[in-house]
């Protein structure tokens, strides 16, 4: 079942120069992006500097609001939700950033931060808190006693760990997990990969991760959908995209991943160049500059993303004789 | 086995390094607490610790020098004013002024610029504008010119200086505290308090007001000096405690007719006192900005 | 190829002291490495590891807080406790360089590009300006810059990421140093601009025949680059070999949970190895192995009694009583 789709969605930064604000032009963050997250399963969304998966997690996160395309959580437009409806959204959609130091209010002890979404949304007594947030402690795998605690007497791991409990305190249908483990030592990243694994299993939570590390996303994810400068130039099954990926850009970010074994060997495709700035994207498809199969009409026309080989890819490679 | 460097000039250095820095960042500032707990201990009891009455004095003894000098008495330790009033006890119930009128405009001040910091940096728009523009305008008019104004309008009472130091020195507190609500509010928890659906009026209590604090607090004890010496300065220019109530400024301002006649401690006493208060808040807030940033930072 | 190592550390021990004076840090115990001429040596660790404490260690960088209290270090031959603080600074850019993590803070925003790269060769090899900026100029080509006459004129805020970080390396590069440490110096670019610059790191390499240490907590980094590994836990190497042998047979239980716990990109596990606990604080490390705590196959010993080196097979060295059992399994 399709628990959020995307459709066409675009958030443009204006830029502001001078006295009055005149509007100078905008960082076309996300410019058109479609994808959708099924219930219970994870997409993983990867991409470079300045390729818009930060600004995408906003959007679903409502933090920033669209300058256009929709958004369908559950079949009904955000944009046509009342207060209420408003409300039952946020209640069903979390999340769990990248920094575990900053995530979590230092003065507020671990039991009130886990137990505000509770509070905020629901009237609960004292006694019935309290049990909901042991509940929850105990489902990240901390101990009671964590509860009357300060966010600086745990480790970075534990941390990320009162975060995903308290982003799981009102049984949200969707986490966008924004570099979950990216802040984490690396023994520690296998922990939390393992539990949101088997939350998602036992929860039947569905996941937006969203991560530089290619492995540890191929890892998690049923889908993947790879970003650059605002568009999604791939989008299909994780294995599919991850293994044998289509679009040329996919191709060069998945053969730069580094090998787990010595012996690992990929074939080096190494891009030229430098990442062009979101304010200013090269006409036609925006990855022309940088692709080694380019062809002339790639500077002119903006390819669509259309079915083939078994995923979503926008690449002219692929565009359909007619 | 070799050991870096010659061991003896490197340790003895080391040893000095450590001992100074962490006076400034581990040690407690022994000192400017015990001032200040001294006088606050003088503001308290001045009754049963001063020797004399402090408003009333003898007209035979004026001009009496302190103690060890001759012409002194035991009686009137550091000497008496042009009435005859004991300097020692003014001294004392002045500490009761000073510090009265320091904290109180401090909390006063605190609390007004504090809450409008959080309401600018915060909300933003046009409340942050507005508010900023105020600070702006208010931060233009000298302290001292805008205090004496107020106080030539309202007349002059401790009441009224508490008012008038607080309202001119809020603005400090709105400036700091909204440029670090501003970084506050891009924390990913705050972020996070507005996924779980909080309304921004429980964000702001909730999360930026407990986490301004500190910096609220260190700001507090070194605007203390500053009130302090404006207090001082109001009284000497006539406009603040209204004699005969005793405050080290208006002491000064009594004793600056004696200086040419060699009474020099009408006002070198009262001088010394402004200077070891506003000393001791100044340490004690810089220490604490030390010692409390660091932790911020950490967590 | 020399037989005499180009870096032999032997049992360093660098201290640091808080508290005034009250408390020691063993940031590195008793660390012995050897490195030749041209190899590319990883040391991997994690937060508290004691890897950049080591880096610093070997340049005689350290804050004033920290102290090397014991052990030999010795480049090309020579003694580097040694030497004098003048004799230290002609060699630090000259004959060891270093590069650090993030680029913008490597950098003098109010400077040149040229002026910058040039400074190593003015002061080291006392050269005309002229000169050191024609030598500014063919070094920036050789970290494949393009357009170098501009870039020579700009300023770091005007540049990428990526582009800084070659800057930063043919900075390091410039006096042609015979090591080059580089502490995490990929961490903050992105994957494509990574493999970029991975990939000019090792053309240098070759060219110059260049020894590097690299210092980072991916394993995937030392698997890519490096031709021999040093684990470092809680301030000791547990574990150094040859780079295969590390990855196929690890000997001690923290490298093999490493190796196993991280993602694979292709075929995998459904269930990463994950290791419980979290990294030791050096302030109040266990007694005996510092892993203990956390360790699969602790034993008794082993919460008593740090281990000592053991030497698995020649060149393959590991602290551990108990050693991990066999190769592991490719699953």
């Amino acid at each position: 079942m399709i628990l959020f789709e995307a459709d066409g969605l675009t958030k443009h930064f204006p830029l502001r120069k001078g006295l009055f604000g005149r509007s100078n032009g905008a960082v076309r963050a996300v410019d058109g992006v479609s994808f959708t997250i099924e219930a219970g399963r994870t997409l993983g969304v990867v991409g470079e500097s300045g390729c818009g998966k930060s600004t995408t997690a906003k959007l679903v996160l409502k933090l920033e609001e669209p300058t256009g395309g929709t958004i369908r959580f559950m079949g009904k437009k955000l944009h046509d939700l009342d207060a209420a409806g408003l409300r039952e959204y946020r209640k069903s959609v979390q999340a769990v950033f990248q920094d575990p130091f900053a995530s979590l209010n230092p003065r507020m002890r671990v039991s009130d931060i886990v137990a505000e979404p509770l509070i905020t949304n629901e009237t609960l007594t004292k006694g019935e808190a309290r049990q909901r947030v042991a509940r929850l402690l105990e489902l990240v795998g901390l101990p009671d006693r964590a509860a009357d605690l300060f966010p600086h007497e745990f480790s970075g791991g534990q941390r990320q760990r009162i975060a995903i409990a308290r982003a799981l305190a009102l049984s949200p249908k969707l986490v966008v997990l924004d570099e979950p483990v990216s802040a984490l030592d690396v023994s520690i990243r296998a922990q939390i990969l393992n539990l949101l694994r088997d939350l998602q299993r036992d929860l039947g939570l569905a996941y937006l991760f969203i991560a530089h590390d290619l492995a540890a996303v191929a890892h998690m994810s049923h889908s993947i959908v790879v970003m650059y400068l605002g568009k999604v130039v791939e989008f299909g099954p994780a294995k599919t995209v991850a293994t044998d990926p289509k679009h040329p850009y996919t191709q060069a970010l998945f053969a730069a991943a580094l090998p787990s074994h010595p012996d690992e060997t990929r074939e080096e495709i190494i891009l030229t160049g430098e990442v062009p700035s979101p304010i200013n994207p090269p006409a036609g498809c925006r990855f022309h500059p940088r692709c080694l199969h380019v062809m002339p009409h790639c500077s002119h026309v903006v390819p669509e993303l259309q079915t083939a080989h078994g995923r979503e890819v926008s690449c002219h490679l692929y565009d359909v004789a007619r | 086995m070799s050991v870096n460097a010659p061991a003896s000039s490197r340790t003895a250095g080391v040893t000095l390094a450590w001992r100074w820095a962490s006076y400034h960042s581990e040690g407690l500032p022994v000192i400017p607490i015990l001032i200040l707990l001294i006088l606050g201990f003088l503001a308290i009891f001045a009754e049963f610790v001063a020797p004399h009455n402090p408003e009333v004095g003898t007209l035979s003894l004026r001009f009496r020098p302190p103690a060890w000098i001759a012409g002194g008495s035991s009686e009137y330790l550091l000497g008496t004013d042009h009435i005859g009033r004991d300097v020692l006890s003014r001294l004392i119930f002045g500490a009761r002024v000073s510090m009265l009128v320091g904290f109180l405009a401090v909390l006063f001040a605190g609390f007004v610029g504090t809450v409008l910091g959080i309401l600018a940096g915060y909300i933003g728009s046009w409340v942050d504008q507005v508010i900023m523009r105020l600070t702006d305008a208010w931060l233009a008019l000298p302290a001292l010119m805008f205090a004496i104004f107020l106080a030539a309008i309202v007349g002059p009472s401790e009441f009224n200086i508490v008012i008038i130091l607080g309202l001119v020195y809020w603005t400090r507190y709105a400036r700091v505290i909204r440029g670090e609500v501003l970084s506050l509010k891009e924390r990913d928890f705050v972020r996070l308090a507005i996924v779980a659906g909080c309304s921004k009026w429980t964000i702001m209590r909730r999360h930026i007001l407990p986490n301004v604090l500190n910096t609220a607090i260190v700001l507090a004890t070194l605007m203390l000096g500053v009130v302090i010496v404006t207090e001082a300065a109001l009284s000497f220019l006539g406009v603040g405690v209204p004699p005969p109530k005793p405050a080290w400024g208006l002491m000064l301002a009594d004793g600056k007719k004696g200086l040419m006649a060699g009474y020099w401690w009408l006002t070198v006493f009262p001088g010394v006192c402004i200077v070891l208060m506003v000393l001791a808040a100044n340490l004690l807030g810089d220490w604490l900005r030390v010692k409390l940033d660091p932790q911020l930072r950490q967590l | 190829m020399s037989d005499r190592p180009l870096l032999e550390l032997d049992k360093l021990s660098t201290h640091y002291v808080t508290g005034r004076g009250t408390r020691t840090v063993k940031a590195v115990d008793e660390v012995s490495i050897t490195l030749r001429a041209g190899e590319t040596l990883g040391i991997v660790g994690e937060s508290g590891s004691g890897k950049t404490t080591l880096a610093l260690s070997i340049l005689r960088l350290l804050p004033t807080a920290a102290h090397i209290v014991s052990g030999s270090m010795h480049f090309e031959g020579e003694d580097l406790l040694a030497k004098s603080p003048g004799e230290m600074r002609r060699m630090r850019g000259k004959r060891i360089a270093m590069i650090l993590q993030d680029p913008m803070a490597s950098l003098n925003p109010l400077f040149t590009v040229g002026d910058q790269v040039a400074e190593p060769v003015r002061i080291h090899e006392h050269t005309s300006r002229r000169s050191a900026r024609e030598r500014a100029g063919s070094l920036l080509r050789s970290v494949k810059i393009p357009a170098v006459t501009q870039r020579l004129r700009e300023y770091p805020h005007q540049m990428s990421g990526g582009m800084r970080q070659r800057i930063v390396g043919a900075i390091a590069i410039s006096c042609e140093p015979g090591l080059l440490i580089a502490d995490e110096p990929t961490t903050s670019l992105d994957v494509t601009i990574q493999a970029q610059y991975l990939k000019l790191l090792r053309e240098i390499q070759r060219e110059r025949g260049l020894a590097l240490i690299f210092i980072t907590h991916n394993l995937g980094i030392v698997a890519h680059m490096c031709d021999s590994v040093a684990v470092m836990y809680a301030g000791r190497v547990v574990e150094s070999g040859p780079v295969r042998r590390i990855f196929n047979a690890p000997a001690h239980p923290y490298t093999r949970a490493l190796v196993e716990s991280i993602p694979r990109l292709g075929e995998g596990p459904e269930r990463l190895t994950a290791i419980d606990g979290h990294p030791p604080d050096l302030i109040s490390l266990p007694a005996g192995c510092a892993f203990h705590p956390r360790c699969p196959q602790v034993i008794d010993r082993c919460r008593i009694e740090a281990p000592d080196t053991v030497e698995v097979e020649p060149d393959h060295r590991a602290r551990c009583w108990v050693m991990a059992p066999g190769p592991r399994s490719r699953a």
